[in-house]
């Protein structure tokens, strides 16, 4: 199976790391990967502020360079909302485009989804001593239905005792421009969001879209609370050891 | 309209989040509603198999809203009733007013209705000598105090105990000054004790309608506390008052809509009083009214029938999309600046006084999509606010700041040779302002950002530009 791989542009440009574990994932779980070299953004920015002519444009872009092969694989429940739910919405009323966004939706997997699809849990080699706190992105959540998925990814890690936040439905406050738009209430929320990753006791967050992570740790680190936090993708490729989001560049630490 | 304050939402909200007495009394629809409601969801398998059937009678009634609207129409004219077609809010107001003139009415006992407040009823009866006194605990409690209501069926939920506590000994002043007012139930007691006279001296009575039945004319209200039926039996003269949408086609569709309802705005399997109120008294009835009005306001809602926004108009105002929404947790109702708050009211808002004077109201949204899952008639809320978005654009009233972003991000996302270089220098750019912290604590033109957390850095090379290398 071919899977090709949208990156993503919050993983381009501030996580690179993410994209190689999953390329990595995805190869040991008997996967070719394909990086699709055109590929910018998903365009989801400008669907969320009504600027529908320029989502069209984009997301034909994608379309065009990603339909060619079987699978999609995305390591971002909102991205991958974008492309599986979206897309469709975005081309109402063209019916050419419409088809190709229904037939992209269809083959496009956030990327714990179409690990776990392919059975990946049973061949996880990573080891992670202690407690990891889940948090559900709302698009991995209520878009792409990714709940389980992550989960038993997760605990296939050696070692690492999961811990599910008290309300799991509630958002973290990040909502792309929303973020920036509205920045006391977005704090307001992702406050509440920091004390329930406390709660869990764990020391390390993990999460399927880097949108809520930059945000996250973000306040965890304006805060002072220590809690690394890392993409699924890199505690399933044991790449715990490099520095957590935000965490200073040489900061390399062994287990603890 | 009506001293609407949604274009200030912004402004709003920072007030509301600094407000500790609101933030304290906020703290009830987080946890209570929220808790409530999934206990009667999981108690209820086949809860959403209901949702989808509570989804399928409002769309079904709205195609054919005419229809139900004439029938229904019909029915209150065979049972002794009028019903008054109102187009708009003054309309509405002056026709009510008529009826309460004719009736030579002093006092008027009120039960909740949201479109009362669209319409700035009390005021205008106020303003001509007539004196409104409303009789749902909530209601009575924000009208003491001046306010409107922040939540559709919890309207004093932004204010304390304690605050009530105040605002009874400011205005019951004949009660004695040194009683203990503690308990919940020693103010519902004494509100209870004042509104008693109030109910018996009224010349009118106006209450709300959940829905319409168009089978059999009914008005069908639910409370929880009796107000309503008292509102409504004990003057010689009723009104409902009650928005086009209010429909439903038959006494089996509302029971469906009623199972519903309870269970997503208390988490009750049904509220405990539900009332049917048909027309005036008959001949051998124990009581009820001389006369029975139904007030039906458009209000702008049948431009929106056939259009992408008519779902909508599917609410049954349960107030469960409120409860769930992180924006109305933080910042409680009046934030949103007009009658409807929370998601629900940020797409009715921009539909009924205009995208121009309600703007912000789309925006304020995360599009978590918690709304759209709890809501009992499936009410696709993110995707009509992402529409609204779609209007503000178009007529350009989304913000110079957030068009010029937009045009420079997409000058560049469509060019990808351009964007790899804008995105590889960018990491380096912020790997380089971060330095050895590797997070940065303030940047230009990121105040939004950065003004409450820290911005994680990059490591400096992009995704695109190792990849190449690699290759």
């Amino acid at each position: 199976m071919t899977a090709a791989l949208l990156v993503t542009c919050l993983v381009d440009l501030f996580r690179p790391q993410v994209g190689f574990a999953a390329i990595a994932l995805l190869e040991k779980a008997g996967c070719s990967v394909v990086v699709p070299p055109d590929q910018t953004c998903c365009g989801q920015p400008a669907w969320n502020s009504g600027d529908r002519a320029t989502a069209q444009a984009l997301a034909r872009r994608v379309i065009a360079a990603f339909e060619p092969y079987e699978r999609v694989v995305v390591p971002s429940g909102s991205c991958a909302g974008m492309l599986h739910v979206h897309y469709p919405e975005v081309f109402e009323g063209d019916d050419t485009w419409h088809a190709r966004a229904v037939a992209l939706a269809a083959k496009t997997r956030e990327l714990t989804q179409y690990l776990d699809e392919l059975g990946a849990s049973s061949s996880i080699g990573a080891e992670h001593d202690g407690a990891v706190a889940f948090h559900d992105s709302c698009s991995a959540l209520r878009e792409m239905n990714a709940v389980d998925a992550p989960r038993r990814l997760l605990r296939a890690v050696r070692g690492l005792d999961l811990r599910n936040l008290a309300d799991p439905q509630a958002c973290c406050g990040f909502g792309g421009t929303f973020c920036v738009k509205y920045p006391a209430i977005s704090d307001d929320m992702v406050t509440r969001k920091a004390a329930d990753i406390g709660a869990t006791g764990a020391r390390t967050l993990a999460a399927c879209d880097l949108g809520c992570l930059l945000n996250i740790a973000g306040k965890l680190s304006r805060d002072g609370i220590s809690v690394r936090c890392f993409h699924v993708a890199e505690l399933l490729a044991g790449m715990e050891n490099t520095p957590a989001i935000g965490e200073p560049p040489d900061s390399r630490r062994t287990a603890r | 309209m009506n001293g609407a304050t949604s274009e200030n939402f912004s402004a709003n909200a920072r007030a509301a989040l600094a407000d500790r007495q609101l933030q304290a009394a906020l703290g009830n629809v987080r946890v209570r509603f929220v808790q409530r409601r999934a206990r009667a969801v999981a108690g209820l398998p086949e809860f959403d198999a209901l949702r989808d059937a509570a989804r399928d009678i409002r769309a079904h009634t709205l195609s054919h809203l005419d229809l139900y609207l004439e029938r229904f129409e019909a029915k209150v004219i065979e049972n002794g009733g009028r019903v008054h077609w109102c187009e708009t809010a003054d309309e509405a107001r002056a026709t009510i007013l008529a009826i309460c003139r004719e009736a030579g009415a002093r006092t008027v006992t009120k039960g909740k209705t949201m479109i009362g407040e669209e319409i700035g009823i009390n005021d205008h009866l106020a303003a001509n000598g007539i004196e409104p006194i409303e009789t749902d605990l909530g209601e009575y409690i924000v009208q003491l105090r001046g306010e409107t209501p922040s939540h559709l069926i919890a309207p004093a939920i932004h204010v304390t105990k304690k605050q009530v506590a105040e605002t009874f000994r400011r205005h019951h002043t004949t009660l004695d000054p040194a009683r203990i007012l503690e308990e919940p139930r020693t103010l519902l007691a004494e509100a209870r004790e004042m509104l008693r006279a109030r109910f018996l001296a009224a010349d009118v009575g106006i209450t709300g309608a959940n829905f319409l039945v168009a089978e059999t004319g009914q008005g069908v209200i639910v409370t929880n506390e009796g107000n309503g039926d008292l509102t409504q039996t004990l003057p010689k003269v009723q009104i409902a008052l009650a928005s086009i949408e209010k429909m439903v086609p038959t006494l089996e569709d509302a029971s469906v809509l009623l199972r519903v309802l309870a269970r997503s705005a208390t988490g009750q399997e049904m509220s405990v009083y539900t009332s049917f109120t048909g027309g005036p008294r008959r001949a051998g009835d124990q009581d009820g009214p001389e006369r029975y009005h139904v007030v039906i306001l458009d209000g702008g809602r049948s431009r929106y029938l056939g259009t992408e926004f008519e779902p909508m108009l599917r609410c049954i105002r349960c107030a469960a999309c409120l409860n769930h929404c992180p924006v109305y947790q933080a910042v409680g109702g009046h934030a949103y600046g007009w009658v409807y708050a929370g998601p629900i009211g940020s797409v009715l808002t921009p539909a009924l006084l205009g995208i121009e004077h309600a703007a912000p109201l789309p925006q304020a949204s995360s599009l978590c999509g918690r709304c759209e899952s709890v809501c009992p008639v499936r009410i696709p809320i993110p995707a009509l606010l992402r529409r609204w978005r779609e209007v503000a654009h178009a007529r350009r009233v989304d913000g110079v700041r957030t068009r010029w972003a937009l045009a420079l991000w997409a000058f560049a996302a469509t060019r990808p040779r351009l964007y790899r270089r804008v995105a590889a220098g960018t990491a380096r750019l912020l790997a380089l302002l971060a330095g050895r912290n590797g997070r940065i604590r303030r940047l230009p033109l990121a105040g939004g950002w950065t003004g409450v957390r820290d911005l994680p850095a990059p490591a400096g090379t992009s995704f695109f530009a190792q990849w190449q290398r690699r290759r």
